[in-house]
């Protein structure tokens, strides 16, 4: 038996348990309630002006949150990435350590601290929670990216007269950009198909296009939930088409 | 100077990140149904855990070794998977290779609200009843990936004849895979089953799709209902903070470890 053939399990699982599902969630999203073809679930989502406008508040905030996150997340993983500013090894994992704590227990903590301060919760909260919430996905492929990289280019640039602000943003930007790209797949999409999460920290007042997603599929409207689902799958394609390096960016994340 | 700064930037952001996690801590070591609200210290909230006696329901402790129990199964069974496709995607060439590689990283780029959703819909359409087994295979579905991705550059950094000169001294397969390849690997299938554990344990959107209906309840859709129905298990306070210990005290002791032979090979 050639070794290659080991992959075939692993082929054949992954054919049933991710490509079939996502084939079928197609198949849902073109049926009616009889199993007949139709256009109406998805030309449902273009005219229901709920869902449109839940759709559009997911992507500024989804956008908005993607932003502030490399905003914030970019200079810590630079600091935590340079030897002369930081040397210690625990700094990087008190970032990464409230991964491992459970994100709904953490957003329900977060709400109840503006609760304490008087804050209502509403658009402003939900996007600090977020931020609170996705900020290390952000910081540490960017760090992992940084952390690698051969310093002799900065050194390189630095010897070929280069100011220190030229270095950052010739060199050392560029180089870690396929961190970036990580980081924004990690934030991104998640930040828009949250849900849970947006409710806890608005307390209900704003619905992101997950929570419509799982309220149509728990009332058993599985056609038109799978739309949507699928509207979010072109999405997916779409974001994932811009990040053309791809593998550089899952690398990144190990 | 500059390093001032630095170090206070990372401090602060720090402290932000922390504040809702010393938040649950403090309080605890208070028995006062709502968090924010100080009734006086006690530590009748970790008895309460320990003795099994919650003032709402009995069913946190079943939500925990449901978490850990399913955490582990798909762990261990995306680890075997994972290394075996590993080999075979390490061997493979060209396009296949590429396609494979593709498909691999599917479940890593797609919300969990859309692998929920569609493994819901597999479920239902295979007519499949929902319960352990239907969480256990999507939690492996989506934890596969991430070994595959530790594994690979383990591959890539092993000298390929080795195998070959193992089976050509007489092993066979099976004794050339346990004593030559494992060995290995090993660093990427511990850090592949790690990611994969973590994945699991923090998973909320695909557990709550693929559970079905017999009340099966994980740490993350206990939390979830317990808030809908308003106010948490106080008692998750006391759970939650010795979680949060558990793990500062195992990154210590893999960090200072790790230190260690670091310094050894220097």
């Amino acid at each position: 038996m050639k070794r290659s053939h080991w992959s075939i399990p692993y082929v054949v699982f992954m054919a049933i348990f991710v490509v079939l599902p996502l084939l079928l969630v197609m198949v849902y999203a073109f049926q009616d309630g009889t199993g007949h073809f139709t256009l109406a679930n998805i030309s449902r989502f273009f005219t229901d002006s709920d869902a449109l406008g839940t759709f559009a508040v997911s992507l500024e905030v989804a956008i908005e949150n993607t932003l502030i996150c490399i905003l914030i997340g970019y200079p810590a993983a630079w600091i935590l990435a340079n030897k002369d500013l930081n040397r210690s090894a625990v700094t990087i994992i008190l970032f990464i350590m409230p991964m491992w704590i459970n994100a709904l227990m953490r957003t329900l903590a977060t709400a109840e601290i503006f609760n304490m301060l008087g804050i209502p919760l509403g658009k402003g909260t939900l996007l600090f929670g977020m931020v609170y919430d996705y900020l290390p996905f952000m910081i540490y492929p960017i760090y992992n990216v940084l952390a690698k990289l051969d310093r002799s280019y900065l050194e390189a640039a630095q010897d070929l007269g280069a100011t220190p602000w030229k270095v950052f943003w010739k060199v050392t930007v560029p180089l870690s950009m396929p961190g970036v790209t990580s980081g924004v797949l990690m934030v991104f999409m998640p930040t828009v198909s949250t849900f849970a999460i947006s409710e806890f920290l608005t307390n209900n007042k704003i619905k992101l296009f997950g929570t419509i997603i799982q309220e149509n599929i728990n009332s058993s409207m599985w056609n038109y939930g799978a739309a949507l689902a699928f509207i979010m799958l072109i999405i997916i394609g779409i974001t994932t088409m811009f990040s053309d390096d791809n593998e550089n960016a899952e690398e990144a994340l190990i | 100077m500059k390093k001032f700064f630095a170090q206070a930037y990372i401090w602060f952001l720090l402290a932000l990140l922390y504040a809702p996690l010393i938040l649950i801590a403090i309080f605890s070591f208070t028995e006062s149904r709502v968090l924010g609200s100080w009734t006086g210290f006690s530590t009748q909230l970790y008895a309460n855990l320990f003795s099994g006696e919650m003032q709402e329901s009995g069913s946190l402790l079943a939500a925990v070794e449901n978490t850990l129990l399913i955490a582990f199964v798909s762990a261990t069974v995306s680890m075997i998977l994972g290394t075996i496709a590993a080999v075979g995607i390490h061997n493979l060439q060209g396009r296949k290779k590429q396609a494979v590689s593709f498909l691999n990283n599917i479940p890593m780029i797609n919300p969990d609200v859309i692998t929920g959703v569609s493994l819901f819909l597999l479920f239902v359409f295979l007519h499949f009843s929902q319960g352990y087994l239907t969480v256990i295979l999507a939690h492996i579905s989506f934890g596969t990936p991430y070994v595959v991705l530790s594994v690979m550059p383990k591959l890539r950094q092993m000298n390929p004849n080795v195998y070959e000169a193992a089976l050509d001294l007489g092993a066979t397969p099976a004794q050339a895979l346990w004593k030559v390849l494992v060995p290995q690997l090993r660093p990427g299938m511990v850090s592949g089953f790690i990611l994969a554990f973590t994945m699991s344990l923090d998973d909320f959107a695909v557990t709550f799709f693929t559970r079905g209906t017999i009340g099966l309840e994980t740490l993350s859709t206990y939390i979830y209902a317990d808030a809908r129905k308003g106010g948490l298990t106080p008692e998750l306070r006391a759970l939650m903070t010795l979680i949060f210990l558990i793990i500062l005290i195992l990154l210590v002791i893999i960090n200072v470890r790790q230190a260690k032979t670091q310094k050894a090979n220097e």
